[in-house]
């Protein structure tokens, strides 16, 4: 009983001593280095290359936060992260911000004590078949045999819209991408269902693609955005208005080589407000006046990081679609810079 | 030499005829390995077609490969033949091998792993000049120093912690004699110093490394953790786990049999709770739990963490295997041992663990096959080991798409060390066969 009261005191003053210590961005500024948590290997979110450089639309997310707080995009510790060690691995302090193509849910919202800060990429769940198959919908599939991942929420997704639509459907469980992948050529399963851009992915690396095709219905909203933990609301701020930063400065049309020149130039007050030669916004946040510009100056706005790594021009060649701005008849959408 | 008189008797021996073609030669081979009956010429002949129906598919995948493509992508492998891409390999070999260790730097691990094999000699090989464990006992500390470098003078304050530890454990006996009596004076010393080999570690290790360090800085650029990867990390907690699991079994196998209370209960406690958890269990809570319990800011190495772990779910396996050896032995070489009139350490070091070792190596070179593939495992915690650079080169969008290459590579790595051990082993085995021939 007495073992137990210690152990408990023990845990409850790591976990006070955990809250109570010096905000996050006081810690990252005196490590000099932002520690990421991302994915261990996703196609165009996040991946090193040849030379163990990270990159990706993820990894873009927090090299610009490195950018804004410690103005550089390569104080980056880069933490991959899996599945099962992403949220431990933020609740910790292992890593200062996840950036790792997380679902926002309530769940790990509320219960698992998060804040996601915003959304950098609008998925849904949806499917491939062999155009062969001659299906056009995903209501034709009745009888067929999906492959899925298990334990993931397209597993209950995939569950939820066969029973809405009255339809039947046989499970191939699978464990990875890779493994889906080897059994969807084969033939093993008639349909792969995942993240719409990973099946976009992944379609892409086929010999011949244009015998598969994605069906137009996306059974599920998957909202992916970058996360930090409860309670630390300035370090959820920086985060927050660096993505912000980004999405702004793309309907603002500030990009990575006009930024400097627009800091001075520019007629509109709100880009020189976002670009710090206007106003004190970055000290509101407790950074310098030039934190947005910095986080543009990685890798350029948003439209411009999701063409270098997902958009048409690359091999995964996603549409923007719901991740156009909202000008453009999307859902990315950043609140003002006053 | 004379004729012999009698015409119809042979005057020497008539040279032997060849044998019947179908008693010598491939045919005969053939005949008495392959075909000897209805039942085992069935199974040649379906073996034979699983053979050639393995060789029909594997070959031209393998001949028609594709190895310096213009443009370095799976899609510039598909552009120039038709089978295997190992493109993958020549661009990322380094990678698998290094992990992300700065390419400069690449001597370092290369010296370690050289030196490792150096320090190995004299405890594997008997030829080896014993001149050379000296190396091996300090090999840990060099090992360390040239992986993660940092400054030289943290590994010669612990060396110097150990060595005066030792020095009070060997020589204080006589000193605490006077002090607590004949009896306990042996017993207090080892406690002494053991307390302060800890003491010293837990206090004396850093600042001593600090303050030297400032004033004298000698010392390699240091490399963080995280750098760590590829074939060298599975190497380093695999070998790590070997060398540390081994004596700790030992002594946890002589603990579980001992007369001593307290030291029993604390040998099963251990070896029951470790194999009661999958190593996955203790592959997490040294990844996240740690972290919680820990005071905030502390780094603890994570790696480090994986090696403590791994090193201790295999010391309650190798303890489990080493029981069985000493279990193995008649009752009559416990008897003998005493009647020769041996203390407890010196039958076990004399009579008891040379043989019980020697018949347990078979399964103690399973142990370690087994623990040197399990340190794939570390992948589930996001440690980039093979495997793991096998999702992160997946996830380049150049190689998206390519398995059977990376991981038959990777099997073929893991297949050759493992092959190794489980060779060396049979050596062994040879070479210490004395009994019951």
């Amino acid at each position: 009983m007495k073992t137990t009261h210690l152990l408990g005191a023990a845990a409850v003053a790591a976990f006070a001593a955990g809250t109570a210590s010096a905000g996050t961005l006081d810690d990252v500024k005196a490590a000099g280095e932002l520690k990421c948590g991302v994915s261990t290997g996703l196609v165009g979110f996040a991946a090193p290359d040849a030379n163990g450089v990270w990159a990706g639309f993820d990894v873009s997310v927090c090299r610009a936060i490195a950018a804004a707080v410690l103005g550089d995009s390569d104080a980056v510790k880069f933490v991959p992260t899996t599945g099962k060690t992403r949220f431990t691995a933020l609740a910790s302090g292992e890593v200062d911000v996840l950036a790792r193509n997380t679902t926002w849910t309530f769940s790990r919202d509320v219960d698992l004590g998060f804040e996601f800060v915003g959304v950098n990429y609008y998925d849904g769940q949806g499917f491939m078949v062999p155009t062969e198959l001659g299906v056009t919908s995903a209501k034709d599939l009745d009888g067929a045999t999906v492959c899925i991942q298990t334990g993931t929420t397209t597993e209950l997704n995939l569950a939820d819209y066969f029973r809405a639509n009255k339809i039947s459907y046989e499970p191939v469980p699978i464990e990875t991408n890779a493994e889906a992948q080897q059994k969807y050529l084969s033939n093993a399963c008639d349909v792969y269902t995942t993240d719409a851009s990973g099946l976009a992915a992944t379609r892409a690396t086929f010999e011949d693609p244009d015998a598969h095709m994605l069906l137009p219905e996306i059974v599920s909203k998957e909202p992916l955005g970058p996360l930090v933990r409860h309670g630390d609301n300035q370090w959820g701020d920086i985060v927050r208005w660096t993505l912000n930063a980004l999405i702004t400065a793309e309907e603002l049309g500030v990009t990575k080589a006009n930024a400097s020149e627009l800091a001075n130039s520019s007629n509109n007050p709100e880009v020189k407000r976002l670009l710090g030669t206007e106003g004190d916004l970055g000290a509101m946040l407790g950074l310098e006046a030039g934190w947005a510009a910095a986080a543009i100056g990685v890798a350029g706005n948003y439209a411009e990081i999701f063409e270098a790594n997902i958009g048409e021009s690359t091999a995964i060649g996603l549409a923007r679609g719901l991740n156009a701005q909202w000008t453009d008849g999307g859902l990315i959408y950043s609140p003002p810079f006053r | 030499m004379s004729k012999n008189p009698i015409a119809f008797v042979a005057d020497g021996q008539i040279p032997a005829s060849p044998p019947p073609s179908n008693a010598v030669g491939p045919v005969k081979w053939m005949k008495d390995n392959l075909f000897s009956g209805a039942v085992n010429s069935i199974l040649t002949i379906m073996a034979l077609f699983v053979v050639f129906a393995l060789a029909y598919e594997i070959l031209p995948w393998l001949i028609n490969s594709s190895w310096f493509p213009e443009e370095m992508s799976l899609k510039g492998c598909r552009a120039e033949a038709e089978g295997a891409c190992f493109a993958v390999l020549v661009e990322r070999r380094w990678q698998f091998v290094f992990g992300f260790y700065p390419p400069e730097l690449y001597w370092r691990p290369t010296l370690a792993f050289i030196l490792l094999i150096v320090a190995l000699a004299p405890v594997l090989v008997e030829r080896a000049p014993r001149q050379l464990l000296a190396l091996t006992a300090v090999y840990p500390l060099i090992g360390f120093l040239l992986i993660w470098g940092g400054s030289i003078w943290g590994p010669l304050a612990i060396i110097a912690g150990l060595v005066i530890g030792g020095l009070i454990i060997a020589k204080g006996g006589n000193t605490f004699k006077a002090v607590v009596g004949e009896a306990f004076g042996p017993l207090v010393s080892v406690l002494t110093g053991i307390f302060f080999i800890t003491l010293w570690m837990m206090l004396a290790v850093s600042p001593l490394e600090t303050a030297i360090h400032s004033a004298i800085p000698i010392g390699l650029q240091e490399i963080q953790s995280d750098k760590l990867g590829g074939f060298m990390l599975s190497l380093i907690i695999g070998f790590v786990g070997i060398a540390a699991s081994l004596p700790i079994g030992i002594a946890l196998a002589l603990g579980r049999q001992s007369d001593l209370m307290i030291v029993k209960a604390i040998s099963v406690g251990f070896i029951e709770a470790i194999r009661g958890v999958p190593l996955i269990t203790l592959l997490f809570v040294a990844s996240v739990l740690l972290n919680y319990f820990l005071p905030p800011g502390t780094t603890f190495d994570i790696i480090l963490r994986v090696c403590i772990m791994v090193t201790l779910f295999s010391a309650a396996y190798m303890a489990e295997v080493i029981r069985g050896g000493i279990a193995g032995l008649p009752k009559g070489q416990y008897e003998a041992a005493d009647a020769m009139g041996l203390t407890y350490g010196q039958s076990m070091r004399l009579i008891i663990l040379p043989q019980a070792l020697k018949i347990s190596i078979p399964n103690i070179v399973s142990s370690f096959i087994g623990l040197f593939k399990d340190t794939t495992l570390v992948i589930i915690i996001g440690l980039l080991d093979p495997l793991g650079l096998i999702s992160t080169t997946r996830a380049d969008a150049a190689w998206n798409g390519i398995v059977w290459e990376l991981y038959g590579f990777v099997a073929l790595f893991f297949f050759v060390f493992c092959y190794s051990m489980s060779k060396y082993s049979q050596y062994l085995e040879r070479k210490l066969a004395t009994d019951h021939r």
